[in-house]
């Protein structure tokens, strides 16, 4: 599905997965999460193979997928931390079940969860999928501070995102 | 992993009403077999065991097919898959809410339903004994089924072709245990068959998830 694929993401770095719909974004990343075997090549994690051991490998990931993996039985505070909520707006509704959010608002949720996870790399699959410009915004704060805690962060997205010292990989 | 299991646990509460239709569900099937045979008792009681325990079987399999199927399409998977959990324990939680949530509560009303079909009251402490690791084979072997099928198209009519064939062993020691003149036997072969069951099916289950999620 892809080939002669290479990239290297030091300490506080982003980047960025550009190509069309069905060029292998996705798959790419679901490759750097473990969750899809690579059939040829290596995964490096601080120059050792970070899919070695599949648990620790998961630890250090956040993973934001297309879908948000949000229970609508739940409430909105039984998914993250109430802390994580204010980040993202969506402190009014912590009480408040998931099945009442709009598509934009699950999103947001689900981007907390990543933001509350302490994990060191984001992998994140469309982003900014049904968030209006505000929330943008907010989640280009979260990505800033995640990078200048030393975390990083590979994304996929076809909407403009517009962040300082980006590495673009066109797939 | 009892952090997944409690957060399963709530889940199921807050979706009581699947556990309750299952119940209905084994509780109503069990009373179809009293209207289909007549009210005689001694006929009642010569297949009180067995109805139980298909009953049982088949009302534990309504709720398997949302086991995972909501986790596959919400993408729940992916997270539980990256939580750093290997797969098998995730498998293994899974099946223990199933049994807890089923199993369980079939075990605490299969009594008035075994009373009801006239089975003698002597045989009903073995019934309960026979269906108390019966119900856990049937999470296992349920859990990894419910894997197995997981992302098929039709999966919840796939789950059942591939369960019950291999619960087969488990219902012929299960009944054996409560119609046998001798029933520490097939009591023991339902334990042997449990503790196989407890490492290979979370095992196998896990590596469906890994396969359904790629």
């Amino acid at each position: 599905m892809l080939k002669g694929v290479a990239f290297a993401l030091g300490s506080g770095g982003m980047l960025l997965l550009r190509g069309e719909n069905g060029a292998g974004k996705s798959t790419l990343l679901r490759a750097i999460a473990g969750l899809t075997p690579l059939a040829a090549g290596a995964l490096l994690w601080d120059n050792s193979p970070a899919l070695a051991d599949r648990a620790a490998h998961a630890a250090r990931i956040a993973w934001l997928g297309h879908l948000d993996a949000v229970k609508p039985a739940l409430t909105v505070a039984e998914h993250v931390p109430l802390a994580a909520l204010k980040p993202v707006g969506l402190e009014r509704f912590a009480a408040l079940p998931a099945r009442f959010l709009s598509a934009g608002q699950k999103r947001r949720l689900a981007i907390a969860r990543v933001a509350a996870s302490g994990r060191p790399l984001w992998l994140l699959d469309e982003p900014t999928t049904g968030l209006d410009a505000a929330s943008v915004d907010r989640f280009a704060a979260l990505c800033m501070a995640h990078r200048a805690a030393g975390g990083m962060i590979i994304a996929s997205t076809h909407t403009p995102l517009d962040l300082p010292d980006m590495e673009v990989l066109a797939l | 992993m009892i952090a997944l299991i409690a957060r399963e646990l709530k889940l199921s509460l807050r979706h009581g009403a699947d556990t309750v239709a299952a119940l209905l569900f084994f509780v109503i099937a069990g009373t179809l077999f009293a209207f289909a045979v007549g009210p005689s008792p001694t006929v009642l009681a010569g297949i009180a065991a067995g109805v139980v325990w298909v009953c049982a079987l088949l009302a534990a399999l309504l709720p398997l097919d949302r086991l995972f199927g909501a986790d596959f399409e919400d993408g729940t998977l992916d997270l539980l898959l990256l939580s750093g959990l290997p797969a098998y324990e995730i498998a293994l939680a899974k099946a223990a809410v199933h049994w807890l949530t089923s199993g369980l509560p079939l075990l605490l009303i299969t009594a008035p339903l075994a009373v009801m079909l006239r089975l003698p009251e002597a045989k009903l402490a073995l019934l309960l004994l026979s269906l108390a690791p019966g119900t856990m084979i049937l999470s296992l072997l349920g859990t990894l089924s419910a894997a197995v099928s997981l992302g098929a198209r039709r999966a919840a009519v796939l789950m059942p072709l591939i369960t019950l064939p291999l619960v087969i062993p488990a219902l012929i020691f299960g009944t054996a245990v409560v119609t046998s003149d001798h029933p520490a036997a097939p009591l023991y072969m339902l334990g042997a068959i449990l503790l196989a069951a407890l490492p290979l099916a979370p095992l196998g289950a896990g590596a469906a998830l890994r396969a359904a999620a790629e």
